[in-house]
């Protein structure tokens, strides 16, 4: 079996005829292990795991019980999802020794589906950061092409899943982090509705904007591992109690006549050759009988400034747990109380956190709060308003993911300001919580992959999986 | 100037973050940067908005309310598992209260 060009389907139609479930978790691991020296994209494997989760579904088999919509697909999960007894770093210095007590509840379901969960992916301290730059375990490397950056800050989860070491992947997103890497290595990506995934387990950026999501090399697979993952969790109150469609089932519906709409705000600063792309992918959409409008979103150029305020505000506070007691790690330097927080936190911390932390405390500190945090909440408010006005007369949002494709190594990781300002068209619908993915739209002429986003109003993920399964049987922008 | 080099040293100590002295001159340039970017939410009119703290869907109002069933907790020795230094069932940390 060739497990880089696997698709979920493909697995169900394989086991018990051409491979067992063992023997696909023996291949997936021995492969994806001679392909990380490569990427980087894991930082570790768990290889007991797997094969007993292997060894459960091939008993299954033969005794003729259903194994599970997942049963024997290798997965790989970004490392800022708890996993039970298996190290989970948060791509961090500070959680280096760190092995979790408890499962997060979107890992128990896809286990439960018959999920193989083959290693842990590299990604940016705590989930900060556009390049995979800010791993304490050092960057991932584009596998498309080695001397650029994969997105962040899910970088190693796209990463794996466009080199084939894993079926589908799961990453987390607070401002694009599933979306951008998604784009930039050419799979597709999906930050379901606000509330739609359990983030029980998901260690806390910004809560009231993480989010848990699919990685895959087609749109099917994605809509088929954020169905097993859905649904309301008693152990997360922000779980939102709503149904879960058959997603897999829109897929395969009809696109014409829905009415989409192209934010005029989102096409102004592209490259010419996202441009492109993206001006090519709405003209499939149009031929497939999509009628395309132009629309404007007012209040996008703020969303940066807000995102940055209300995200860091956040984490200032959600990171205040590392405080060398609980998590593993403490200073040398620990003589008093006082001492053992600041330089847990100092020795700890890499650069992209402490400036986060930094910049929220003050955004929230003594006489800055209404200048700062609360206006930036009623611009969020804004902002969410200019989406629930666009949808009253479009059934979807379509955009570009990012202004340019997967930049150099280095490029951007000595200005902060231009990091930040990259996540532009993927902070938008973060802030207001609506349910957004990537799908490919065709590659530049160097052979990156440009990623077209398509956005829904809240808990209507099968709209956005119909256009995007409809987008890729027509073979993109190709 | 957004923010000065004593204003970077008291947010760090508000933050228990002990940071080198170039990393005070590093922050200050970037959280000068990045707030003078933010400024630009000056330009935008939120009279009447009400603040967005979260992101609300339509439901009942006690939709993400579970029942009140007892589930066993973490046992003692798991919650201690990953303890930086602990002992006699209890996290140690350095003495806080002088004899």
């Amino acid at each position: 079996m060739q497990v880089s060009s696997l698709t979920i389907d493909a697995v169900r139609r394989g086991l018990g005829r051409e491979f067992s479930a063992t023997e696909l978790a023996t291949e997936a691991l021995r492969f994806a292990e001679a392909e990380n020296a490569k990427t980087n994209a894991y930082l570790r494997f768990s290889p007991e795991r797997a094969l007993a989760a292997a060894k459960a579904v091939d008993e299954k088999l033969a005794r003729g019980v259903d194994p599970g919509p997942l049963a024997g697909v290798p997965v790989a999960i970004k490392d800022v999802i708890l996993t039970k007894g298996l190290t989970t770093t948060c791509g961090s210095r500070l959680l280096e020794h760190y092995v979790p007590p408890y499962d997060a509840t979107a890992v128990v379901r896809l286990e439960q589906a018959g999920g193989i969960l083959i290693g842990k992916t590299n990604c940016d301290e705590f989930a900060m950061g556009s390049s995979n730059e800010n791993s304490a375990f050092g960057p991932v490397r584009n596998p498309l092409a080695l001397d650029r950056v994969p997105g962040g800050s899910s970088g190693g989860s796209a990463a794996a899943v466009t080199q084939g070491t894993a079926v589908v992947a799961l990453g987390s997103d607070t401002g694009g982090s599933i979306r951008q890497p998604a784009s930039f290595c050419g799979v597709v990506g999906v930050t379901p509705t606000y509330g739609r995934v359990s983030r029980y387990g998901l260690t806390a950026f910004a809560s009231s904007l993480d989010h848990i999501g699919p990685f895959a090399r087609n749109v099917k697979d994605a809509a088929v591992l954020l169905e097993t993952i859905a649904g309301r969790d008693p152990c997360d109150a922000t779980s939102a109690d709503a149904p879960v469609p058959d997603y897999t089932v829109s897929i395969d519906g009809r696109v014409n006549g829905l009415k989409l709409g192209l934010p005029r705000e989102y096409l102004k600063d592209l490259t010419s050759e996202t441009g492109d792309l993206i001006a090519r992918g709405v003209a499939v959409l149009e031929k497939l009988g999509c009628e395309v409008h132009e629309i404007s979103l007012p209040a996008t150029d703020y969303a940066i400034a807000s995102y940055y305020i209300i995200a860091t505000a956040e984490a200032s506070s959600n990171l205040a747990r590392y405080d060398g007691v609980r998590y593993s790690t403490r200073s040398e330097h620990s003589e008093t109380l006082a001492d053992m927080y600041r330089y847990t936190r100092g020795e700890g911390f890499g650069a992209e956190c402490k400036r986060r932390i930094m910049l929220g405390t003050y955004v929230l500190s003594h006489g800055y709060y209404d200048a700062y945090y609360l206006k930036a909440q009623k611009v969020r408010a804004l902002i969410a308003r200019g989406f629930t006005e666009a949808f009253r007369s479009v059934d979807a949002i379509v955009a570009p993911v990012s202004p340019f494709p997967a930049f150099r190594l280095g490029e951007k990781v000595e200005d902060p300001l231009a990091m930040y300002l990259s996540d532009i068209y993927t902070i938008t619908g973060s802030l207001a919580g609506i349910p957004c993915m990537s799908v490919p739209c065709g590659r530049t002429a160097e052979g990156l992959p440009v990623g077209m986003q398509i956005l829904t109003k809240h808990f209507d993920e099968s709209t956005m999986f119909r256009l995007a399964g409809a987008f890729e049987k027509a073979g993109g922008a190709d | 100037m957004k923010i000065t080099e004593k204003e970077v040293r008291y947010v760090a100590g508000l933050a228990n973050l002990h940071l080198t002295d170039a990393e005070v001159k590093r922050f200050e340039a970037d959280l000068d940067e990045i707030l003078t970017h933010i400024d630009k939410l000056n330009e935008i009119d939120t009279t009447d908005v009400e603040p967005m703290s979260q992101v609300l869907y339509a439901t009942e109002e006690t939709a993400t309310l579970r029942a009140d069933v007892p589930v066993p907790p973490l046992s003692n020795q798991d919650a201690l598992a990953n303890a930086a230094r602990s002992g006699a069932g209890y996290f140690r940390v350095p003495k806080v209260i002088e004899r």
